[in-house]
């Protein structure tokens, strides 16, 4: 149960190739320019890049449809851009601007846009799992064919939202695809450190449901792995959970200290960064199979331009209203007591 | 207390019980997207349900608590209406996490883009000799969290028409349910439409002479000691917010405008309690319409204990309240 998820291995097209290739580079292009930002104090917060893990992220996210609902996690930049959405919105969101796709309530950690399907983006490890585990429910009763996929980290497997969730999961045959980002690191803490069973994809034996490990900075096998989970998912065979491994090129969170020994080497980052790239990867492997570079590298200014633009409406975007700082709190406005008390204090 | 008394279908006498699954069937029947989850919901008060409604709405949950309402939740996100019995009130605090980190903060963390139409129910299941671990009234400590509604209402057509009116609202409603409550009947309509809305308190038995606002299965006590006071003279008007949050302060104020007297009554522990709260408020935002101390009675700060001898004293009496009253007159 723990090999690759049988059925025919689905390629891209021609089209989708080339818009595989799109996304990816929109989100190193996103992120690199978000943590220079960032880094010059023009986005507050915390910033959590997705640099690294663009073909686990676009290679799940190309097996979906536009209604099929998806949740993300506190490193989510990337997920929504994966799934297709604007940039200029995510931008304006992580400057805390009034356009921003949340309205400024969001921000790096919550950037949800629910145009392209994005249900939540849980900044709580493992706090999506049960969300798009009862999306799937939702689509099993109401009867459509939509499924739902999650996003999580190595972290996130040990939180008893995984477990109750994936077996409520294999249970009920919903329509669910866990796909764990693997990036070997929670936080610092490493898998062997914190997994007394290393290999993630074996845990969907103990749920009784397919569990399949892939190469996450191979875009074309993830995939093929996601969308046999999703062809299995539509037609009501159940959920499937897929490991993708993948590396975080950056900090946990950009600008990130950590102190006392150092929890991985410089030569392992510099060893991933020059030879498992896998934008430089798949670039590589479009022009091996032929494709002209005047067209990547197109798709390349496309995507910087498209950064730019988002970064220009960004800036010139107004911040929220401090009028407007109940907006969205419920669905009825309600004059509720603290207003009052708030103001007398 | 109930409008119930406006509507022309007919009425019945109705247990508190029944009143919550009453709406609940009204409901289920009226809306296809509303759905049932929760343990053991096959078998006991809810089981007639599962004939009528069949698997796909009635889903018996695995013990998961905090999965499974979170499964509600992405539910709730995507089109549906879930109804989330989680059976006894300290139950909440395995599920606590996907109720206050996602079903409270999703609109607004979203900027409005999704919502959570979800109802948790909840049983305050004390003063019955099963100690700390099942006897918790934890209402107090949701209220705390913004974008949640609660309901801890006494009557049972209150419960009938607020739980109808979570049901249908668009945002997470926590509705508590007093178990003591249960087998205490009440007159209450069929009327599939009958509905009280949220965030409105209700004048349980006017009065002039001092305000008692009593939540939950604290009013029983309170209205015997305002039968007990009325002998005397002294004329109680008793308050039931029914809903905790948003807190119905207009209804409370416009009676302490009357009587001048503020005494607080309720079941949970006192530290940060519901009538904490609207002491604060009123000493905060009404200190001028008071004419005598506010009086607070609920739970001292100790746990819930097994022995029957113990636990009874925890919990305001009828006669603890008329002594509270008298010190205030």
């Amino acid at each position: 149960m723990t090999s690759e998820a049988g059925g025919t291995q689905a390629r891209f097209t021609e089209a989708q190739a080339y818009e595989a290739y799109r996304r990816m580079v929109r989100i190193r292009k996103f992120d690199e320019t978000g943590s220079r930002l960032f880094k010059q104090g023009r986005i507050p917060g915390a910033y959590h890049a997705s640099i690294g893990h663009e073909a686990a992220i676009v290679g799940a996210c190309m097996a979906l449809r536009n209604d099929d609902g998806m949740t993300g996690t506190h490193r989510s930049h990337g997920h929504p851009i994966g799934k297709g959405a604007d940039l200029k919105g995510l931008m304006a969101e992580l400057m805390g601007k009034a356009t921003g796709v949340c309205k400024g309530r969001g921000g790096s950690m919550h950037l949800a846009d629910s145009s392209v399907g994005i249900i939540g983006e849980s900044a709580i490890v493992g706090g999506g799992i049960p969300l798009a585990t009862g999306a799937a429910m939702s689509a099993l009763v109401r009867e459509t064919s939509q499924v739902a996929l999650c996003f999580f980290g190595d972290g996130a497997v040990n939180e008893g939202t995984f477990h109750e969730s994936l077996n409520m999961a294999a249970l009920w045959k919903l329509p669910a695809i866990y796909v764990c980002e693997n990036n070997g690191y929670a936080v610092t803490t490493s898998i062997g450190a914190s997994h007394g069973q290393p290999q993630i994809s074996l845990r969907a034996l103990g749920y009784g449901m397919p569990g399949v490990a892939v190469d996450g900075q191979d875009v074309t096998s993830v995939y093929a792995v996601v969308a046999a989970a999703v062809e299995r998912a539509r037609e009501g065979g159940g959920p499937t959970l897929v490991e993708a491994r993948t590396y975080r090129f950056d900090e946990h969170s950009t600008g990130l200290v950590t102190g006392g020994p150092p929890y991985r080497s410089k030569e392992e980052v510099a060893d991933w960064k020059a030879n498992r790239d896998p934008v430089a990867l798949y670039r590589q492997r479009l022009l091996d199979e032929g494709r002209p570079e005047d067209r990547l590298a197109a798709i390349e200014a496309e995507a910087a331009e498209a950064v730019a633009e988002a970064v220009r409406f960004a800036e010139e975007s107004p911040l929220p209203d401090p009028a407007d700082l109940y907006d969205a709190m419920f669905a009825n406005p309600i004059a509720y007591p603290s207003r009052r008390l708030g103001q007398n204090a | 207390m109930a409008d119930a008394a406006q509507t022309a279908a007919p009425q019945k006498q109705t247990t508190y019980l029944q009143a919550i699954v009453d709406a609940q069937t009204e409901e289920m029947d009226r809306d296809p997207t509303v759905i049932m989850m929760g343990e053991d919901l096959t078998v006991f008060g809810d089981g007639s349900l599962v004939q009528r409604f069949g698997p796909k709405r009635i889903w018996n949950t695995p013990i998961s608590e905090l999965g499974f309402t979170g499964l509600a939740v992405g539910a709730a996100m995507t089109g549906l209406r879930p109804i989330v019995n989680l059976s006894i009130g300290s139950f909440l605090f395995l599920a606590s996490d996907q109720i206050i980190n996602q079903a409270a903060k999703i609109r607004y963390m979203t900027g409005g883009q999704m919502k959570a139409p979800v109802v948790f129910r909840a049983a305050l299941y004390y003063d019955r000799a099963i100690a700390a671990q099942h006897s918790d009234r934890p209402y107090s400590m949701f209220m705390n969290v913004p974008g949640l509604k609660i309901v801890c209402a006494a009557g049972a057509a209150d419960m009938k028409g607020l739980l109808k009116s979570a049901i249908r609202d668009d945002d997470p409603v926590l509705v508590f349910e007093d178990a003591r409550l249960w087998p205490s009947k009440e007159v209450v309509t069929t009327d599939p439409e009958f509905l009280v809305p949220l965030g409105k308190a209700a004048v349980v038995r006017p009065g002039a002479d001092v305000t008692v606002v009593a939540i939950a299965g604290a009013m029983k006590p309170t209205l015997e000691a305002a039968e007990l006071l009325a002998a005397e003279g002294v004329s109680l008007e008793v308050i039931d917010p029914r809903t905790l949050k948003p807190l119905d302060l207009e209804t409370i104020f416009t009676s302490l405008a009357k009587t001048g007297r503020l005494v607080l009554v309720e079941n949970a522990h006192r530290v940060c309690s519901a009538t904490s709260e609207i002491a604060a408020a009123a000493a905060i935002e009404a200190f001028d319409l008071l004419r005598k101390p506010i009086v607070q009675l609920a739970a001292p700060d100790v746990h819930v204990p097994f022995s029957p001898a113990l636990e009874k004293l925890l919990y305001p009496t009828r006669d603890t309240i008329a002594d509270a009253v008298r010190r205030v007159l």
